[in-house]
Formats: structure tokens, C-alpha cells, sequence
């Protein structure tokens, strides 16, 4: 039952929005600094446009996305009408304030600092106030969903918690607590500078602040994706969710390991002892378990679909596939750019390899790859699939759907390898220009070229999408019925406390955090002499 | 026809022990590699700088290991060799950082304004520069010839021009150099 659909669709439409803009920016950043472009006679346009492409792929684009999908898990999870629909507009319009807030310094040049922030470099406040008050709408999100699940918990005592929505809250505390990092940073250190308040502020901690909420913001961004693998795509094609349980376990396993091992991000820094660096790369090679899971549950569930449909042999299935059916074309892409993006992250992860690409255009074309395709491709997917619920029309154009993902599968691949590569070369990022008459940098002229296509294939792709989803607003009304989830093989009558509650793993998650991250921050914080002088953007 | 005829214990049974099959392989593969990083950092000595050394950025210019006249690189009486530089908007001083081939060389870096990054393309020599704080680096150049050195971290409107540039030359040509005593570096050359 979805009964606020325009609150859902304000947020999915905003954040597409948005996205289509960031887009188009990726695309020309791409052009701009490859050799096919012109070279711009302004750098600093550049670094204008790199920190508003950041901030809302990073920040704006996927918070939004996973709010309105909550909202609507809790509505149709639960079959409960959304209560606190007043504070869930009121979290929205923060987020419109905020960002637009953050945008106009940014495209006034007062604000190129990136989405990373990273100080002693300090904007304009207003930008860093914006982005605040884009995260304080996001707990406004957190608030509604817990409170959602305690009314229903209320009036079913005892009743398995449906999976989507138990993933869902899930997903929305660890973005309550991972979201904590960069607004201590952003309170404690930066908003007091960027405000004059203070001159001088500590680089090195605000760095591991950062950290804190660097890598398991990435998580927040995935918890979407998996979502609809484990609860969309089995009732999508036919099949059904292998095991209720395992899936439990897997969104228990990221809750709680997702967040002490931010330090891998410091790996190359000076201020973090090598001690601390070891523990948290240790704790970062555990994230890959439920990622695993998670694989072999999906090709579990897939499979089951296939022999429903009459598939046979050992990889015979593979071929009775509803390979027509948007869903099962986007997971299979998805699942393609996971295993090549994972294959890279186990590359990051590990400290003497990670030597070799840290900061390199490798890193950029990882995040692109994984972030960009498997989990964005994902996003899509569920737009399609929620639509025809939300605005009571049919999405008429399928094929134009499958030629949409096709060309986003495409051109994630043209764009993203050649981007590993020049990575390896060892071609930094976020610069603005490179000299490609060089000859020591003429060797990447060709696979930089490459990019820049692959590119425009996505911003293609892009619009195609949006245009699919103006044209579902104004196609013939149809009734879709409730929109429903997968069920298990083995629907669950009863499940464990522990897999049905989140406080355990919530305490977990943060004694963790304090045991990994409380003494390098304590130990930062306390030792005097470190802070340097502020460094302000645009004030030359 | 639905899932339904896959129902029943038996089948659950079985679907239990794939499962578990599949998390021990999960499990192993991390043991595996979590060992595998462990090994390589003690054995082949690939750790992370172990001490967190901590510098006033105000005052390198002023006095201590990181004034101008202290820059560059030193053959130490061991043989070995000490480079040292810093990273400033928009350059890195020494820009060109003079180095023997098959010595073993104590990079120690800073910076004196923003974040910055050293990057030396063709190896694996790779760390922040971080204002407050000392990077060293161990590092070990088997061929001669010259390597860029871009900075990898944005350091505002200038960074795409932050590039310097490292000299591997001959052992015992380095050693004549270093005869004099003083700093050496590629600057101008
Ligand atoms: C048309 C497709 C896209 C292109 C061509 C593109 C291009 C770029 C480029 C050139 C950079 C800067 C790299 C550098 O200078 O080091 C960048 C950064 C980034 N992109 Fe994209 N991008 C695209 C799509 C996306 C998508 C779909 C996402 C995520 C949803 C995304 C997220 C990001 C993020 C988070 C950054 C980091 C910004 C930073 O380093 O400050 N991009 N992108
Ligand atoms: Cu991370
Ligand atoms: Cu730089």
C-alpha cells in the first residue's frame, strides 16, 4: 500500500534531477582534460564543476534515492501508512535548502575545496552548512524509519520483520553513524574556520574524521542495490529468495563491519601510526563476506527462477532467464561490474598494492565502476520497477529500457577500464589538464581518449532514462496493484531475535567504531602543535 | 507452477549445507588474505611508515630539518641515502630530486601549506603530504633515467601544474657528486 506516493516521487525526481545535472559535468570534466578537448584557459572552472559533480553523486543523488525507496519499503514492507509524513517533508525540504545552499558558492568559485573537503583548504561556510543541512534532512529519514518499524512491531508483536524493510532500517543506521565522522569534522573543525571563528585547524585529524565516514558512506550508497537483489529482483523474474536468513546475516554483517575500517583510507598518510593501519586493513578484508553471501544468495535465487521456468542442466538454466525483463538485464550487468569492481577493491585494500594506485585516475575509475555502474545501474532498475506503482501508468517503452541499461552496462565499461589503466601509469586525479605532448604522458592519450567516449555513451544513456520516466508520468493509467516483495523458498513463521532486531548490532557497530577509531582520534585531538594555519579558496 | 515443489525438509536440508558450504569458502578466501598482506608487510618489510612525527609548518622555512638549505638529497656515512623535500602550492622543492640507482633512500617529506601528494609514476613510492605532520617513505630505484613526480592530491586552483621530477643516476656517479658534502639535487639540469 502505497498511499504517499508524492512524497516518493518528489524525492526519486529530485534526485534524478539533480543526478542528470552531475552527470552532464562528469561528462564534460571527462572531455575537457582528455586530448580530444580544448584546453581551458581557466583551470579553476574545472575544480568548480569536480566539487559540484562530487558533492551531489556523493552526498545528494544516492541519500535522496534511498530515502524515497525507504519511505516506500516502509509503506509497502509493512502495509502501514508512513507515519510522521509532516517531519519526512519537512527532512526533504532540508535537503533542497541545503543543497542549493551549498550549490551557489560552489558555482561562484568560492567553494572548490571537492567533496572530500580535506583541510587546512577551507570555502566559502555556506557550502558546508548546506551540506550539513542535506545530512540533518537524511536523519530526519533515519528517525522516521525506526519509529515506523516500532509502530508496526507494536501492532505484531513477535512477527518477522519483513526483510526489506529490516535491510532498510538497517541500512538507515549505518548512515546515521557512519554520517557522524565528517559532522564532527564539520561542527568541530571546519564550520569554526570557514565562519572566522578560528585560524588554524589540525589537517591530520580532520582527515581521520573523514575516514569515519568515508567507507561505510559507501555502504550507504550500496544498501539500495542489495536491497532490490535480495527483495526485488527473485519476484521480478519468477523465482524466489534463497534463503530469508543468510540475508539477515549479511545486512547484520555490514552494519557491523562496514564502519571500523575507514583507516584504509589513511593507508598513505603520515598521521596515523602503522599499528592502527594494520587492524583496520584487517577488519576491511571481513567486508567481503557479505558481499560473498550476497553473490551466492542472488545466483542462488536466480537460479530457482530459471528451473521454474523449465530451465535444466548444470548452465543450461542460464538460458531460460527472463532475459527481456529489465530487471534480470540490470542485475546481470550489475553483478559484472561488482565482480570487476570487486576484484579491484581487493586490490585497494591491501596495503603494498594499494601503494601503486593510491590517488592515481585507478581510484576514480574504481569508484566509477563499482558506484556509478553496479549499484547506480540498480537505482535505475528500481525506478522502473516502482514507477507504474507510483503514478498509476504503465511504462509502456520495455525495449527502450533494455537499450537504456544496455548502453549504460556499455558505456560504464568503455569508460571505467581505460580509467584503470591510465591509473596504473600512474596519471593522478583531479587535475584539470595534462600534458599529453609529453612524452612521458603521451602513453595515455589513448586510453584517456577512450574514456571521454564511454562517457558521452552514459550521459546518453542518462537521458534516455529520464526521458523514460517523464514520458511513464503522462502514459495511460493503469492499476499495478500493491507493490509486493520476494518471498522466500522458506517463508519464515518465526526468526531469532538477533536476526530480527537491530540493538545488538547497532552496539556492535558502535564499539567497534570507538575501539578502532577512539584512540588515533583521541591521541590527535590531545596532542597540541598540530594545527596549521587555514588556507582559504578563492581568496587570492 | 511456483517455487512450492521445492519446499519440504529435505530440500531445506540441502539447501542448509550449500550454504555452509559456500560461507567456509567465503571465510577461507579472507583468512587467506588477510595472512597474505600480514606476511608480505613483515617479510618483505612493505609496512607503513611505523611513527607518526609531527612538525610546525609556520616554522619549517625558519629552522629544523625542512629550511631550504637542508632540502635535497645527502649521502649518509652508511651509504645510504636521505632525500628531503617539501610540497608547497604549487611545486615541490627540491622540483627535481637527484637519487643513485640500487641504494636504499629515507624519503622524509612535508608540507607547508595544504594537503599534498607525492607520486613518483613507474614505482610504488606513494604518500600524502599532510601540513603538521613528516612522511617517510623507504624506497629503492633499480633503473636509471627520469620519472615524473605529480602531486595526487587536489591543492586548489594550481594542481594540475604541481609536477616534479625525479633523476636516478649512476651509483658511483652520485658518490662523486656527493663528494663536496652539501644537498644535491637535479634542479636546473
Ligand atoms: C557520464 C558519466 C560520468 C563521467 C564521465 C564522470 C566523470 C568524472 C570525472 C572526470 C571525475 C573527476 C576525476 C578526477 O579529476 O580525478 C569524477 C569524479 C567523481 N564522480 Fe563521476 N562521472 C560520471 C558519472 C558518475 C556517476 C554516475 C557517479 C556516481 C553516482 C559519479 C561520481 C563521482 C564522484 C563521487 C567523483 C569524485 C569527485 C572528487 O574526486 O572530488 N560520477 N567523475
Ligand atoms: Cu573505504
Ligand atoms: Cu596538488
Amino acid at each position: 500500500m502505497l498511499v504517499n506516493r508524492k512524497l516518493i516521487l518528489a524525492h526519486f525526481w529530485l534526485a534524478f534531477a539533480v543526478f542528470g545535472i552531475a552527470l552532464t559535468l562528469g561528462a564534460w570534466q571527462m572531455f575537457i582534460r582528455s586530448p580530444i578537448g580544448t584546453w581551458l584557459s581557466n583551470p579553476e572552472l574545472y575544480y568548480r564543476s569536480l566539487t559540484a559533480h562530487g558533492t551531489v553523486m556523493g552526498y545528494v543523488f544516492p541519500t535522496l534515492v534511498a530515502m524515497g525507496f525507504g519511505y516506500a519499503i516502509s509503506e509497502s514492507a509493512l502495509q502501514q501508512r508512513l507515519v510522521g509524513v509532516r517531519w519526512a517533508w519537512a527532512g526533504f525540504w532540508l535537503i533542497v535548502i541545503g543543497s542549493v545552499m551549498a550549490v551557489i558558492p560552489i558555482a561562484l568559485g568560492r567553494a572548490s575545496v571537492l567533496y572530500t573537503f580535506y583541510p587546512p583548504l577551507i570555502g566559502n561556510v555556506f557550502y558546508y552548512l548546506g551540506v550539513v543541512l542535506v545530512v540533518v534532512g537524511s536523519w530526519i529519514w533515519v528517525a522516521l524509519m525506526s519509529i515506523n518499524l516500532r509502530v508496526w512491531r507494536k501492532a505484531n508483536p513477535g512477527a518477522p520483520v519483513p526483510l526489506a524493510m529490516f535491510a532498510n532500517v538497517a541500512g538507515s543506521y549505518l548512515w546515521a553513524w557512519t554520517a557522524v565522522g565528517a559532522a564532527l569534522e564539520l561542527l568541530l573543525q571546519i564550520i569554526p574556520v570557514a565562519a572566522g571563528l578560528k585560524a588554524t585547524i589540525d589537517a591530520g585529524l580532520a582527515r581521520v574524521f573523514f575516514s569515519w565516514t568515508l567507507h561505510a558512506i559507501v555502504y550507504f550508497w550500496l544498501m539500495p542495490t542489495y536491497i532490490a537483489y535480495y527483495t526485488i529482483v527473485p519476484r521480478a523474474i519468477g523465482g524466489r529468495v534463497y534463503s530469508d536468513s543468510m540475508a539477515r546475516i549479511s545486512f547484520i554483517l555490514f552494519l557491523v563491519v562496514a564502519m571500523p575500517i575507514g583507516m584504509h583510507h589513511t593507508f598513505a598518510d603520515p598521521q596515523v601510526g602503522a599499528g592502527f593501519k594494520f587492524i583496520h586493513s584487517a577488519f576491511t578484508a571481513l567486508v567481503a563476506l557479505p558481499t560473498l553471501l550476497t553473490v551466492f544468495t542472488i545466483c542462488a535465487s536466480v537460479e530457482i527462477a530459471a528451473r521454474v521456468r523449465g530451465g535444466r542442466g548444470m548452465f543450461g538454466w542460464i538460458r531460460a532467464l527472463p532475459w527481456d525483463n529489465p530487471m534480470m538485464l540490470a542485475l546481470a550487468f550489475s553483478f559484472v561490474m561488482l565482480g570487476f569492481g570487486g576484484a579491484g577493491g581487493l586490490i585497494n585494500m591491501s596495503y603494498q598494492l594499494d601503494a601503486s594506485i593510491h590517488n592515481t585516475q585507478w581510484i576514480t575509475g574504481h569508484f566509477h565502476l563499482i558506484f556509478g555502474g553496479a549499484i547506480v545501474i540498480m537505482y535505475f532498475a528500481i525506478a522502473y520497477d516502482l514507477w507504474p506503482h507510483l503514478t498509476g501508468r504503465e511504462l509502456i517503452d520495455v525495449r527502450l529500457m533494455r537499450t537504456q541499461l544496455w548502453l549504460w552496462f556499455i558505456g560504464m565499461i568503455v569508460t571505467t577500464f581505460p580509467w584503470h589503466w591510465v591509473g596504473i601509469l600512474g596519471m593522478p586525479r583531479r587535475m584539470a589538464y595534462f600534458d599529453f605532448g609529453d612524452p612521458a604522458i603521451a602513453p595515455q592519450a589513448l586510453s584517456v581518449t577512450l574514456s571521454a567516449i564511454g562517457g558521452f555513451v552514459l550521459l546518453a544513456s542518462g537521458i534516455m532514462f529520464i526521458v523514460i520516466l517523464a514520458r511513464g508520468m503522462r502514459a495511460p493509467q493503469t492499476d499495478a496493484g500493491p507493490y509486493r516483495f520476494a518471498l522466500a523458498v522458506h517463508e519464515p513463521k518465526t526468526v531469532p531475535v538477533a536476526l530480527n532486531t537491530h540493538a545488538l548490532w547497532v552496539a556492535l557497530m558502535i564499539g567497534l567504531t570507538l575501539t578502532n577509531y577512539g584512540y588515533p582520534i583521541l591521541n590527535l585531538a590531545l596532542s597540541s602543535g598540530t594545527s596549521v594555519p587555514a588556507v582559504y579558496v578563492g581568496a587570492q | 507452477m511456483s517455487a512450492q515443489d521445492t519446499h519440504g525438509s529435505a530440500s531445506a536440508e540441502v539447501a542448509a549445507r550449500v550454504e555452509r558450504r559456500w560461507a567456509t569458502i567465503a571465510v577461507i578466501i579472507i583468512v587467506v588474505m588477510a595472512g597474505l598482506a600480514a606476511f608480505a608487510g613483515i617479510h618483505r618489510a612493505t609496512m607503513p611508515q611505523p611513527r607518526v612525527e609531527t612538525i610546525d609548518p609556520s616554522r619549517i622555512h625558519l629552522s629544523g630539518e625542512f629550511v631550504e638549505s637542508n632540502l635535497g638529497s645527502v649521502l649518509e656515512a652508511s651509504g645510504a641515502v636521505t632525500v628531503r623535500a617539501i610540497g608547497q602550492q604549487y611545486s615541490f622543492t627540491p622540483a627535481c630530486i637527484l637519487v643513485p640507482a640500487d641504494t636504499p633512500i629515507t624519503l622524509r617529506a612535508t608540507s607547508a601549506d595544504v594537503v599534498h601528494g607525492i607520486l613518483i609514476q613507474g614505482t610504488n613510492v606513494n604518500t600524502m603530504l599532510v601540513p603538521g605532520y613528516i612522511s617517510e617513505q623507504l624506497m629503492r630505484f633499480t633503473r636509471t633515467g627520469d620519472y615524473l613526480m605529480p602531486c595526487q592530491e587536489f591543492c586548489s586552483f594550481g594542481h594540475e601544474g604541481m609536477w616534479g621530477k625525479v633523476k636516478v643516476i649512476d651509483k658511483t656517479e652520485f658518490a662523486n657528486r656527493a663528494k663536496g658534502g652539501g644537498r644535491l639535487s637535479c634542479v636546473g639540469q
